[in-house]
């Protein structure tokens, strides 16, 4: 029987694996990104797997507003990458110091 | 009932493997692959679930704008992918450790909620809230009445990520002729031309 528990262990694994992925990945700024796409899904599982087992649909009105602020977040970014490759000609982050801050 | 369970464990293993393919794979293009397998195997725990209003979004939504604008930004932009790779075996111990520590502390909190919390008592699960209505009509009541402002304002914030994508992509080129109507209306007759003496005999030199 899959009850809540199986749930919420997939969603927990699947946030680790996000923010390994901003881990291991800090050069690569699309990598990371979407390292915080993973992680906002597995809100999103549990967000829907909590929802679904306490009979109470909040929940996925919530996942849905995750969803939009997720989707406006990738449109941003990938447009906030787009520009600083134009201006740098390349898209390592980590030694991105334009700003002096 | 062990259908079901074939179904879960085919699909969270899918997940799971998905999203360590995102991190682990050389090549960007196919991170963004596997990233789109993960959103698909992640909408099939919602539809088992029996939230299928909120699996679909995640198909359209994800897989059909997020992920393809992945795609597009990662094909468009030219770029040395194996030299942004160097410092990955470097950060592997501190990232594996911080990661094994937080999915066990995870699991743990998540197995007592499970367990002891109040969704223990119910095993039966429902995506409608408990009602006897279809999951997309349950979402539809809430999110319409108490939730429209909400509703409301997500669409601002997806208005303006829009306009804020468009500002920052948007390049003016110089010398492109454009309409400026403002300048026109303000053209008078005066600005507009010059009374010239013309000699008999001369002509107008330039």
């Amino acid at each position: 029987m899959i009850g809540l528990t199986h749930y919420l262990i997939v969603a927990a694994i699947l946030f680790t694996i996000g923010v390994f992925g901003i881990f291991v990945n800090r050069k690569n700024v699309i990598i990371i990104l979407m390292s915080i796409e993973l992680i906002l899904l597995a809100v999103n599982i549990n967000l829907v797997a909590f929802s679904v087992y306490l009979h109470d649909v909040v929940g996925q009105i919530f996942a849905l507003f995750v969803l939009t602020v997720a989707a406006a977040e990738a449109a941003v970014g990938l447009a906030i990458l787009v520009t600083f490759f134009r201006n740098r000609g390349d898209i390592a982050v980590d030694d991105a110091a334009v700003m002096k801050g | 009932m062990a259908l079901q369970e074939i179904a879960f464990y085919v699909m969270a293993t899918v997940t799971v493997l998905a999203g360590l393919a995102v991190v682990f794979a050389r090549n960007p293009v196919h991170s963004v692959l596997f990233l789109i397998a993960a959103f698909f195997s992640a909408a099939g725990l919602f539809v088992l679930m029996g939230a299928e209003f909120l699996a679909m979004l995640l198909v359209v939504v994800y897989v059909g704008a997020v992920a393809v604008l992945f795609l597009f930004v990662v094909m468009m932009l030219d770029v040395d992918f194996t030299q942004l790779r160097e410092g990955f075996a470097r950060y592997l111990p501190i990232g594996g450790g911080v990661a094994g520590i937080l999915v066990l502390e995870m699991i743990m909190v998540a197995v007592t909620v499970a367990n002891q919390g109040a969704a223990g008592r119910n095993a039966v699960p429902n995506a409608s809230g408990g009602a006897d209505i279809p999951n997309a009509e349950a979402i539809g009541r809430v999110l319409y009445t108490d939730y429209v402002y909400f509703f409301q304002a997500a669409g601002l914030v997806l208005l303006v990520a829009m306009i804020g994508a468009i500002v920052l992509t948007l390049r003016h080129k110089p010398g492109v002729k454009r309409q400026n109507i403002m300048a026109q209306n303000a053209r008078t007759p005066a600005t507009g031309m010059t009374m010239v003496d013309i000699k008999p005999g001369e002509g107008i030199a330039e």
